[in-house]
């Protein structure tokens, strides 16, 4: 029976909010903290319930990982998954618990750790190399390899204060990458470069995976983590939520995520005559914005490029709620009476205003399209962004819930006529005027 | 790998479950195997560990040395010109305007005789006492044993010392100044600027970590000591009764040693063993509070 390769036991990670101040004190609050220090410390002890100052970076994580696994790590921001790699690659010690790695670590929490800006290209091959743990042997062999990966055999002997950051990250993760570990612990690498170096690193993973590595990955590529990963882990604020296969356990998350994104950025792809660059909500003042009034109209805008003239091209961009109820459908044509506007090659931007009182407040997504309509599809982001309608004294405030009712309110004309008057309660009111309210 | 390592894995494996067990295994790496687990309070220095990743040392004292005089105009020769500079700068001051007489030695080599060890222990313990706060991206990113900033900061201080040297062996030939049978003990005082260093420098880099007033501290201090050890004017400036209270500052005693050895004078044998005691002391001391606080470096940075 082979032994896991990372074995962690209920490990968690407290930081005590006073620990962390700490950094900042003076000498001079030291000392007065001498002297009050033992007051503080034993008004503590005798209210054991003080956990206040504490913060729980990590609950009680357990996990293990096989040899030759690739497992991920999502969550959101603040879940603990830095925190987890950061124990994991010593950096940092835990509260409690224990964990155990099996097989020669490397860590690739932040590509180009300890570069140095004034030093060449070739001189920070050797010293980044010797602080993510290679002999000098060894990079010497890989020598050659790290050049070619990175392709910058021409600025070598420059210091790397003068190359571009994207020079600067291939070199990087090009010494990163050969470092050859048994054990990769991977934080959101992938996340810098232009899209081919992007592609190339994520090919170099998939190699790494494949030679039988194991491997701990954290990023929000939901992509990569699809393409990589065999298994993934959730973790939500420090504990773990769920474990199982890696489209599984991304679905879940996707869907639970309540992360709202004002504005999405597209990389248009090669083909298309009509492709998008942007897309994003924003309110009444122009700025962007994932939290909008109720009260308020709001614009959605989109950002696209027409490479060639097209005739029958029509904008789209159409709601859904978070629960995938599909809201309403607008277009470009709807402007112009329904006909589809011919587009000559160029960038275009466009705002499409929602008026207030419209949507109940809620989470919406917003899918973008260039489509003929019924015929073909130029260009589609799903789900691209995601906002909130916030309540703020809108005429569903008192209904609990209001999304439960409708997606949107239904401002009608309502007719009212009194059919039959009650004599008795017009006098009732009369006699007690207090009773009317 | 080999099937060797496989062989040794196995073996491993039966130990590494009970030390887990038991629950005392601490952070340590046995050959490819790492435990992970919080240790209170003090904790074993772990030597093997420092040996094993020796060639990172080597690479970070050669990047300290590497960029100390990129983009000067004339490079390495600062490690020349600063000492002189101050020498000459004391010679002015002491020798020629307040008339101090160094035992009817030139001023200038006497002066330099004692700037060479302080300039070394100044800029070594000003250095290191910052490395860790001002290399905290590394420290925040990557494990590899702390102790390496700023032990690295120190050995590259040593080349400037060695060139200082150099120019200590001119200065000598210049005046026709024989070292005496003194100079045997060179290697020893050596050492001991060494160890003075390197404990200041620990402690000073732990304490900065965690308070960041040391920062400024350390410039003054640096400023006093220079004083306090009479690396500017002799040693009998101060009254002699007070020497072994002075010789509590390491350097005061390390200095006075240095001249005698180098100029050929009387040692103060009871001077320099308080230093080498005090020295000592402030090495260990360092050495312990740096480890104490290392695991904390990460959190706090």
């Amino acid at each position: 029976m082979s032994q896991p390769a990372i074995q962690i036991e209920s490990i968690s990670k407290q930081y005590r909010l006073g620990l962390r101040e700490q950094a900042h004190t003076s000498l001079r609050e030291a000392m007065v903290d001498l002297v009050t220090g033992p007051w503080k410390r034993f008004k503590k002890l005798s209210e054991p319930t003080s956990d206040a100052g504490m913060f729980s970076a990590l609950e009680e994580i357990s996990l293990e990982v096989q040899p030759g696994e690739v497992v991920g790590l999502v969550g959101r921001n603040g879940a603990g998954k830095s925190t987890l790699l950061k124990i994991l690659s010593r950096i940092t010690e835990p509260t409690s618990g224990r964990a155990v790695l099996r097989g020669r670590v490397g860590n690739l929490l932040e590509v180009g750790t300890g570069f140095h800006p004034e030093l060449s290209g070739r001189e920070n091959i050797y010293l980044n190399g010797a602080i993510l743990g290679m002999k000098r042997t060894e990079i010497d062999q890989k020598f050659d390899r790290i050049v070619d990966f990175s392709q910058i055999e021409k600025f070598l002997d420059t210091p790397v204060k003068r190359y571009s950051s994207g020079m600067y990250v291939r070199l990087a993760f090009a010494v990163a990458a050969h470092l050859e570990p048994e054990i990769l612990l991977v934080d959101e690498v992938l996340a810098v470069g232009d899209t081919a170096f992007q592609k190339k690193c994520l090919g170099k993973m998939s190699d790494v995976a494949r030679s039988g590595r194991t491997v701990l990955f954290v990023s929000h590529n939901m992509a990569a983590m699809k393409q990589l990963c065999d298994r993934c882990v959730w973790l939500d604020g420090g504990r773990v939520k769920m474990i199982g296969p890696t489209d599984d356990v991304i679905r879940s998350y996707l869907g639970d995520s309540d992360e709202l994104s004002a504005e999405a950025d597209f990389t248009p792809g090669d083909t298309g005559r009509v492709v998008f660059h942007r897309a994003w909500v924003s309110n009444t003042d122009g700025t962007a914005a994932s939290e909008l009034d109720a009260l308020q109209p709001l614009w959605v805008n989109l950002d696209f490029e027409v490479r060639e003239r097209v005739q029958n091209v029509d904008i789209s961009a159409w709601l859904s709620t978070v629960r995938d109820t599909p809201v309403c459908f607008a277009s470009l044509s709807d402007s112009h009476g329904g006909k589809i506007v011919p587009l000559n090659p160029g960038r275009y931007s466009c705002a499409i205003r929602i008026p207030e009182n419209f949507l109940v407040p809620d989470i919406y997504k917003v899918t973008v399209e260039a489509q003929t309509p019924g015929v073909s599809s130029e260009d589609v982001h799903w789900n691209a962004i995601k906002f909130e309608v916030i309540e703020t004294g809108s005429p569903m405030r008192a209904y609990r819930e209001a999304w439960r009712y409708g997606c949107v309110f239904g401002q009608f004309d309502w007719a009212l006529e009194e059919t039959q008057t009650d004599r008795s309660t017009e006098l009732g009111s009369k006699l007690h005027p207090s009773a009317v309210r | 790998m080999g099937s060797s390592a496989v062989d040794k894995s196995v073996n491993l494996k039966n130990w590494a479950g009970n030390l887990v067990r038991t629950s005392c295994a601490q952070i340590e790496t046995t050959d490819n195997i790492t435990f992970i687990a919080p240790k209170p309070g003090w904790r074993g220095i772990g030597f093997g560990e420092l040996w094993r990743q020796r060639e990172l040392l080597y690479f970070l004292v050669w990047r300290d040395i590497k960029v100390r005089y990129k983009q000067t105009v004339i490079g390495a020769a600062w490690a020349v010109l600063q000492p002189m500079a101050t020498m000459l700068l004391f010679s002015v001051i002491f020798g020629l305007l307040a008339k101090v007489s160094f035992d009817g030695l030139p001023y200038p080599l006497a002066v330099y005789a004692g700037l060479l060890p302080w300039m070394f222990f100044a800029a070594g313990v000003s250095q290191s006492g910052v490395s860790l706060v001002n290399q905290s991206h590394l420290v925040t990113k990557i494990y590899f044993p702390r102790i390496f900033v700023p032990t690295a900061c120190i050995g590259a201080s040593l080349v400037d010392f060695a060139i200082g040297f150099v120019v200590y062996a001119g200065l000598m030939s210049w005046y026709s100044q024989l070292p005496g049978i003194g100079i045997c003990i060179l290697p020893a005082l050596l050492l001991l600027t060494l160890i003075a260093t390197a404990g200041l420098g620990y402690l000073l880099a732990g304490l900065t970590v965690v308070y960041r007033d040391f920062r400024f501290v350390i410039s003054f201090m640096m400023q006093l000591g220079m004083f306090l050890s009479a690396a500017p004017f002799p040693a009998q400036l101060w009254p002699q009764r007070y020497h072994w209270l002075l010789s509590i500052n390491p350097m005061f005693g390390i200095i006075k040693a240095f001249r005698a050895c180098l100029l050929d004078r009387a040692f103060d044998w009871l001077s320099l063993t308080i230093s080498a005691a005090a020295a000592a002391v402030i090495f260990v001391v360092g050495i312990c509070y740096f480890h104490r606080i290392e695991r904390r470096f990460a959190d706090i940075a």
